[in-house]
């Protein structure tokens, strides 16, 4: 009864690019997409840098074809998803099409936020805290998590099925898993799965009180990593199962084969020394794939570059791996962290890597944390025969998910 | 400001900013706030951080400096007696 | 699914319902605050200085019904809140404008995050299992017990907790008011955690037997689920735990399925107890799983022996329709 996990569709928006070509592009070019704030309003503008998406909120209302006042995170995840519905051949005009081939599907929308509808909470707030009845309401309409996805269904006239998770930065990928176990329970036929976060004052300034933002760009997975840099975006997957698949009749090269979801219950914030959530999320992913470690050929890691997460991660994958490292790179430094939208932005990452055979490299990597040499990827790099990709979202509250895809 | 009323001081701030089920007297000057004293942790020092920004206007720059100030309430009131700049008026 | 320890914290004292029983008293006022206990039981004192009440509640009754089942490390956790972690947001936001983005402190947004109060069950417990958390408004409490059964199948003679937890906060009741949702009825809100497997034991308060949700359902949707329900209990519900508040918006949905389940139906509404809030069905499941362990029903005059299925039906302003269904066993 366990059946197969297609990867139907893909959408990306990021500070690499406002689709998937753009940034399959950028990554083939090795171009960061960080640089120095210019959309956010905010007193650190100059100080941080950030990977924003290239484009205010009237021209995301302008390509999402949105009028009234939207949250940046709700424009950003219907953009994404309708990219990946129109790959998947599921749309039809602005609506997401339910009949194929005479035969109706259940189709069902999991997004993760963590932020939502906050880029507007925060710009209510200074009138709403001088006088209880200041501020427009319709700035707080999407605040909860639910409400963005829900603008996002509506939008795209899905109702079979609404879901949103919020588990900080490994939300996406959650969306994912939860989307590819709906399937194979047989109670939906085509899952949209992914993730979406704006880049808000609150974000940054609470990152900042951490102080794990680098004020340069960011090094990570370097031995002289100083921070993150906080990025934004939304990565969404069609997901299909086989009945849909038939029914798209597409030529669906890429799987879902494993996944896991577990806690490293160390700290509220930080990874624990040993990388246990990160170590028994990776192992369960390749136990449910039925693979060995040695089968997988690269990793996209979670890689923030703070010195906890990194060094937290190698550890995890050295437990993993043993000294048998497989080809290994984070693609932070070109998005910066976008929280909620890295797991489906780094599946989407994935997928070029299996389709094309592309390893994509580091950015501003001079030591890399593992030393072993052509390990960490510095450059673009064609392989041959790269059949399983790991990719790896932990984040706060211990909360650390794997994804494991393999071509068919 | 005596270096003994900066302790007591001290000693009110922490158990406010950290939020302590903790009287003042509770805590020895001397004691270490970390791990086996007050069990403090890693967030802790960073809400100590900014405590020092706010009441002594003490930036520090690196978070790493932390646990060597905030050994205990006697390091922090040197540290803060060392870097203090003199208020204006 | 079977339940084996339930647990809530709620503006009506259920907390300690085992040793001191029911008093139900609607709240009073406009604003309904839960009755929290004694913690220090419950929650390491360490720990608890860090939690706001969402938190605390959430963890406080996860723990409880954890020890009622007999369970130190369950195979999944998962959590439910619409709202998140108000108070911590709340404190961040005014921090942020007060302070012009200076000299803030980490704690507030460290706390903020939607998945605190599983995190914290996690780490209280050194749970390293699956921990997810569902943030989908009204229906958010609904997706985790989706989620417990669907981990349930995958993973037969597991054991998860699985809960809601949400809080009213200054802010928030402020906010919610204007937008009108408490014009007839108090605001209110509570956590509530249950320990569930797949197989009853001599435990076991109540088996979860559908849970069903819709969103802005059409004109026939409704009645057919409802109808399709009524079948699947074999015609037999004793029991609707309505959601129904004064003055609903939502009075004729919830006219469309009482004319399905039939109007001799027994009908208790619990929103006066609990207050109106996204999570409440998690209440309302409760005091359903109360009812059914007990094998009676004793409220609002109404005395029933024996119940064998209670429904739970909840409209929510936002669109948010859903259904549990609970028996006893």
């Amino acid at each position: 009864m366990q059946q197969a996990v297609y990867i139907a569709g893909r959408g990306a928006i990021s500070a690499i690019g406002k689709n998937r070509e753009e940034n399959l592009e950028t990554l083939k070019k090795a171009e960061t997409g960080i640089g120095s704030i210019q959309y956010l309003s905010t007193a650190h503008a100059g100080l941080f840098p950030a990977g924003e998406v290239k484009a205010d909120n009237e021209e995301l209302s302008k390509m999402a074809g949105w009028t009234g006042t939207n949250s940046r995170s709700s424009l950003l995840g219907f953009i994404a998803a309708r990219e990946a519905l129109q790959e998947a051949g599921l749309m039809e005009g602005n609506r997401v099409r339910h009949t194929v081939s005479g035969k109706r599907l259940k189709i069902g929308l999991i997004s993760s936020t963590t932020v939502a509808g906050m880029d507007l909470t925060e710009n209510f707030f200074p009138a709403f805290l001088q006088n209880r009845k200041g501020g427009k309401l319709r700035m707080v309409r999407q605040h909860e998590g639910g409400a963005t996805t829900e603008r996002i269904a509506q939008a795209l006239g899905i109702r079979d099925y609404v879901n949103t998770i919020s588990t900080a930065c490994s939300s996406s990928a959650n969306a994912i898993m939860l989307g590819a176990r709906l399937l194979k329970a047989g109670e939906l036929d085509v899952v949209i799965a992914g993730g979406t976060d704006a880049l808000s004052k609150f974000t940054l300034n609470g990152f900042n009180t951490l102080m794990i933002l680098d004020q340069q760009l960011c090094q990570p997975f370097d031995q002289n990593r100083r921070g993150l840099n906080l990025g934004e975006g939304a990565g969404f997957l069609v997901l299909v199962g086989e009945k849909a698949a038939e029914l798209l009749g597409g030529n669906y090269r890429v799987r879902v084969a494993g996944y896991a979801n577990a806690n490293d219950a160390h700290h509220q914030t930080a990874s624990s020394p040993d990388g246990t959530g990160s170590f028994l999320a990776m192992k369960g992913a390749l136990e449910m794939a039925g693979i060995t470690p040695d089968q997988v050929g690269y990793i996209n890691l979670h890689g923030t570059g703070t010195q906890n997460n990194d060094s937290s991660e190698s550890i995890a994958i050295e437990r993993v791996f043993g000294n048998r490292y497989p080809a290994m790179s984070t693609t932070k430094g070109y998005t910066g962290h976008t929280l909620a939208a890295c797991g489906g932005l780094e599946a989407i990452y994935s997928c070029f890597s299996l389709e094309q055979q592309l390893l994509f490299p580091c950015l501003r990597i001079q030591h890399p944390v593992i030393e072993n040499p052509g390990v960490v990827v510095t450059e673009l790099r064609t392989v041959n025969g790269l059949q399983h990709v790991l990719s790896n979202s932990f984040g706060f509250g211990g909360n650390c998910s794997s994804l494991l895809f393999s071509l068919r | 400001m005596n270096r003994e009323q900066l302790v007591e001081e001290l000693k009110q701030q922490i158990i406010e900013q950290l939020n302590l089920q903790v009287q003042p007297a509770d805590i020895v000057a001397s004691d270490p706030l970390f791990n086996e004293g007050l069990g403090l942790d890693s967030i802790d020092a960073l809400e100590l951080i900014v405590l020092m920004q706010q009441k002594y206007r003490i930036k520090l720059a690196n978070a790493e400096d932390g646990p060597k100030i905030f050994q205990s309430v006697d390091t922090m009131a040197d540290f803060i007696l060392a870097n203090q700049t003199p208020q204006a008026g | 699914m079977y339940i084996n320890g339930a647990s809530a914290i709620s503006p009506l004292p259920v907390f300690d319902a085992m040793t001191s029983g029911i008093s139900f008293i609607p709240g009073e006022g406009n604003r309904l605050t839960a009755y929290e206990p004694a913690y220090n039981n419950l929650i390491d004192p360490k720990l608890i200085r860090r939690m706001s009440r969402v938190i605390r509640m959430g963890v406080a009754t996860a723990m409880d019904a954890l020890r009622q089942a007999g369970v130190s490390n369950p195979d999944a956790i998962i959590t439910g809140t619409a709202y998140g972690c108000l108070e911590d947001t709340g404190i961040f936001l005014k921090r942020l404008v007060e302070n012009g983005e200076e000299m803030l402190t980490p704690t507030a947004f460290i706390q903020s995050t939607h998945n605190t109060v599983g995190a914290q069950v996690a780490l209280l417990l050194k749970c390293h299992s699956y921990n997810n958390t569902y943030v989908q408004r009204a229906q958010s409490f609904e997706r985790s017990l989706q989620d417990a059964r669907l981990w349930l199948t995958e993973h037969p003679g597991a054991s998860v907790l699985v809960g809601a937890a949400d809080e009213l906060t200054d802010y928030s009741y402020a906010l919610l008011e204007r937008f009108g949702l408490y014009r007839h009825q108090a605001g209110g809100e509570g956590a509530a955690y249950y320990l569930v497997t797949d197989a009853a034991s001599e435990k076991s308060w109540a088996r979860v037997d559908q849970v069903y949700t819709l969103f802005d359902p059409g004109p026939e949707e409704l009645q057919d689920l409802a109808a399709a329900l009524l079948q699947e209990a074999s015609g037999q519900i004793d029991l609707l735990l309505s959601g129904e508040e004064e003055m609903d918006y939502n009075a004729d949905q919830y006219a469309k399925v009482s004319s399905v389940l039939g109007y001799g139906l027994p009908v208790i509404r619990y929103k006066k107890y609990c207050g109106v809030y996204p999570t409440a069905t998690a209440f309302a499941s409760w005091l359903a799983a109360w009812w059914l362990k007990a094998g009676k029903v004793e409220v609002d005059g109404l005395q029933l022996l024996s119940p064998g299925r209670i429904l739970i039906y909840q409209a929510d302003p936002s669109g948010y329709h859903s259904f549990i269904l609970l028996s006893a066993c």
